[in-house]
């Protein structure tokens, strides 16, 4: 492992960076520096950051202060050519690729070789052919279609495309969440092969275990700041870095927690599977009861979730509503039993955008205020207006277009829905994602007042003290198996997050 | 446009982006409707066919202008009778649009069911079995092409261009490219009968306009193909059958083609294979100068209708005026680019 050069100027400096977003400080000073031939590891929950500064880096967000220096120099990154020109490189999580062209073509996708806009194919595919073999993957055939190769391979053209531009700079951004031990095995050998050639690499990861492994030094953010910077990867103790993570400077209004209720439970979910996502899920939640699901993103939360309201058909298992089996993979049968789902896209998954507010509110049961297909128009209004102001939807107005309502009011009407639905069983996957943290208290409050008035709810979300917060009953779940299960106030966010990461696989 | 995201939003669709990153410019949430007085027209429903009628009172201005014969009652029904057999499919078309789907079968759709309709041996069977069999013909192929692309998950464009092929194939096999005239006297009846002075199939073409307004506009039916268009993926987790409506919504067009393709028997007194060339370019062009959104969620039938009179009075006035019909394909195309340039501004200045 190559260790920092001391002495010459750090390859990168970047100082009191700050992005504003209406409404929120998703950077709200931070400082990373980052020498050549280091392995530099970014480390934050959901919403520390990390996300937003690595998109400053890459030039798609302009920060709003702070400075950014390349080997000493003041630099701006107004676009990402600007960026991909200094010689930086981002490999993102979701590869940015695409599929329906050869390996070659994606290498040098937007700078293709070429001679009088006439591509080169041999001239490519050579070069794309000795980048392969430098990252030690001569297997994979540049004429290959990208699509057909693995998620480990379309990553190995990742770096090749970021090699083929002379980057300097690599950021990664989750490299390992798709890979199997031994792919992730070849990854750090040719991240150790980059940094020993003098490149840098800023490695994003939530499994400590490898940041260990791999990492030079560490920078913790928090809440859009850095909370520690430099510390010696190796040799940081993990609870030193999960104190760092967790202690909060945002505050949490929870509404107090009610007597655990008793009572036959209304959601039974019994060894619920679906092949490659998760297996064998069991719980049960009682009317009244919060039950929370914690876990790391791409855990299968949000799938497990999806897979109870039949939005994904089950492999294996079953779910009883009131004692009554629902049928597998069928929404429509999930909300005739009682359920309703918040889902975690509430945009595109939740919305109908251009819609007004009570169309929106009233779009599962539509049938309610009809007769023989007739919607009667005026009862339906009354209705929503009704359940909006209950859960005091601002501004006030129903018919306003859904699209024009700020984040938490948004979340109120996609509540509402289900509030006029009458439903027993409300899975709620990341109610507060986009919503300010003014409005959040508001739809804590919400939660609990239809916990109390006797609905089950099952929450998902990436902030640890939300889960802690609201539910009466935490499942922690690690890569698709519910790892442990526990009253909330028996954990705290250091241990579920000790549960979440630590034993994770290398 | 509204799909866009804006580049500070986009930043949120990331799943380890900063959950707070995705505020949804709360500075709009509340306070009084900041946008002009233009805009907040143009956004009612009756606003954003302003600008059709005011095509329409132009043509109209024109018309009179340039020919004596234009203002005529005999004329103006000429207009209506032209424009209500297409109108009809664009009734259709209409549904499949909101809902999210195009339609490109229609047009032989009908042919297909005029032909089978009029074959000797239907016509034996007298004029309800020829009503019967062309409705069952166009919603027969309505229902392949919504299972198809509902079920069999095939792209609305490809299943229904696979059933305009197909069903323009098997129409000239039936009736072995040959026109098969209507002889039953009460189908031949229709287009030449008037009631109070106004020939029957402009009465078909305002009872389906009708039925398909009250249909979409105020039925769960309606609301659930604006919602599906709108957004798929949330009226699934909704809990709406958005497969079987999807079927629905292609057995609706079919079903318009079946009640064109006896209106066609009935004017041209045939049932051909050549009935309906490219009237489903025209049922497309008129729905989306109506101002509906091609993706689906937004639209309106008066548009749509319209968009069908603009189109008719434009042929009907080249034809007045002995003009050449190139030059009326070009106008035509013309006012399709400038509809929709003028509908995008309008939306723009309503974001």
């Amino acid at each position: 492992m190559a260790s920092p050069e001391r002495g010459a100027p750090p390859l990168l400096q970047m100082h009191g960076i700050v992005k504003q977003f209406p409404g929120v400080r998703a950077l709200d000073g931070v400082d990373l520096d980052v020498a050549a031939g280091e392995v530099h590891c970014l480390l934050g929950q959901n919403g520390a950051g990390k996300s937003t500064l690595i998109k400053v880096l890459a030039g798609a967000h302009r920060p709003d202060a702070g400075e950014i220096r390349w080997e000493g120099r003041p630099v701006t990154f107004g676009s990402p050519h600007a960026a991909d020109v200094t010689g930086i490189a981002t490999i993102y999580q979701e590869l940015d690729l695409v599929p329906g062209l050869s390996v070659a073509e994606n290498v040098f996708l937007g700078h293709e070789r070429a001679r009088l806009g006439f591509t080169r194919p041999r001239e490519l595919d050579d070069e794309t052919r000795a980048l392969l073999r430098r990252l030690g993957h001569p297997e994979i055939p540049p004429g290959r279609e990208l699509g057909r190769l693995s998620a480990a391979g379309q990553q190995v053209v990742s770096m090749a495309r970021a090699l083929s531009r002379d980057a300097r700079l690599i950021v990664m951004d989750e490299p390992s969440a798709v890979l199997d031990p031994e792919e992730v095995d070849n990854l750090f050998r040719v991240v150790r092969e980059l940094t020993a050639e003098g490149v840098a690499v800023v490695y994003i990861s939530h499994r400590l275990e490898e940041i260990r492994r791999i990492g030079d030094r560490v920078t913790v953010l928090k809440d859009g700041r850095t909370v520690a910077r430099g510390l010696p990867a190796p040799s940081t103790p993990t609870a030193e870095v999960i104190r760092l993570m967790t202690g909060r400077t945002i505050e949490y209004v929870f509404p107090p927690r009610p007597a655990v209720p008793t009572g036959d439970p209304v959601l039974e979910v019994d060894g619920l599977g679906r092949r490659g996502e998760f297996a064998d899920v069991s719980f049960s939640v009682r009317p009244g009861e919060v039950v929370g699901l914690a876990g790391l993103v791409g855990s299968g939360r949000s799938e497990i979730l999806e897979t109870v309201y039949g939005a994904r058909k089950a492999t294996s298992g079953s779910v009883r509503v009131q004692g009554r089996a629902v049928r597998a993979g069928s929404v429509r049968a999930a909300v005739r039993a009682g359920m309703g789902l918040a889902p975690e896209e509430r945009k595109s998954q939740g919305l109908l955008l251009a819609e007004p507010v009570y169309r929106n509110v009233s779009l599962p049961s539509l049938s309610r205020f009809a007769r023989a297909g007739f919607v009667r128009g005026g009862a339906e209004l009354a209705a929503a207006a009704a359940v909006t102001a209950q859960l005091d939807v601002r501004p006030a107005d129903p018919t306003r277009p859904v699209r024009t309502l700020s984040g938490g009011n948004q979340q109120k009407v996609v509540l509402a829905r289900w509030l006029l639905e009458e439903c027993r069983v409300l899975l709620l996957d990341e109610p507060t994602r986009g919503v300010d943290v003014g409005a959040r208290s508001e739809i804590y409050g919400l939660i609990r007042r239809l916990s109390g008035q006797g609905v089950a709810v099952v929450l998902v979300s990436s902030e640890m003290p939300e889960v802690l917060g609201l539910a009466d009953r935490v499942l922690v779940v690690r890569e698709g198996r519910v790892v442990h299960q526990a009253p909330a106030e028996e954990l705290d966010e250091g241990r579920v997050l000790d549960l979440v990461m630590e034993g994770s696989r290398v | 446009m509204r799909d866009l995201e804006r580049p500070a939003e986009a930043a949120g669709t990331t799943s380890t982006a900063a959950p707070a990153v995705e505020q949804d410019r709360p500075a709009r949430a509340s306070g009084p409707d900041t946008r002009s007085t233009l805009a907040r027209l143009l956004d009612t429903g009756a606003g954003r066919n302003l600008g059709l009628v005011a095509v329409l009172a132009v043509l109209c201005v024109i018309g009179i202008a340039t020919a004596d014969t234009f203002a005529t009652t005999s004329n103006l029904l000429t207009i209506l009778t032209s424009a209500s057999i297409i109108g009809v499919l664009t009734v259709g078309m209409t549904f499949v649009i909101i809902g999210g789907g195009i339609d490109l079968s229609v047009g032989k759709v009908m042919a297909l069911a005029s032909v089978w309709a009029t074959t000797l041996a239907t016509q034996s069977y007298g004029p309800a079995v020829m009503v019967f069999c062309a409705l069952a013909v166009g919603m027969g192929c309505g229902l392949i092409n919504g299972v198809l692309i509902a079920y069999g998950r095939v792209v609305p464009f490809i299943a229904t261009l696979a059933m305009l092929i197909s069903a323009q194939g098997l129409a000239e096999r039936i009736s072995g490219k040959r026109s098969q005239i209507v002889t039953d006297p009460t189908i031949a009846a229709i287009a030449s009968t008037r009631v109070l002075g106004i020939p029957l199939l402009v009465y078909f073409f305002a009872a389906v306009v009708a039925v398909g307004w009250v249909v979409l506009n105020r039925t769960t039916f309606g609301r659930r193909t604006f919602a599906i268009g709108g957004n798929l993926e949330a009226s699934r987790l909704a809990g709406i059958d958005v497969r079987r409506h999807t079927v629905l919504l292609y057995v609706v067009s079919g079903l318009c083609c079946g009640i064109a393709a006896i209106m066609i028997a009935s004017l041209t007194t045939t049932g051909s294979s050549t009935h309906g060339t490219l009237y489903e370019l025209d049922a497309i062009a008129a729905v989306i100068i109506g101002g509906t959104l091609l993706t689906g969620g937004r639209g309106t039938l008066v548009g749509s209708i319209l968009g069908v009179l603009v189109f008719t009075t434009i042929t009907n006035l080249f034809i007045l005026n002995n003009l050449a019909t190139e030059v009326q394909n070009i106008a035509k195309g013309l006012i399709i680019v400038a509809a929709v340039l003028f509908q995008s501004r309008a939306q723009r200045a309503n974001p």
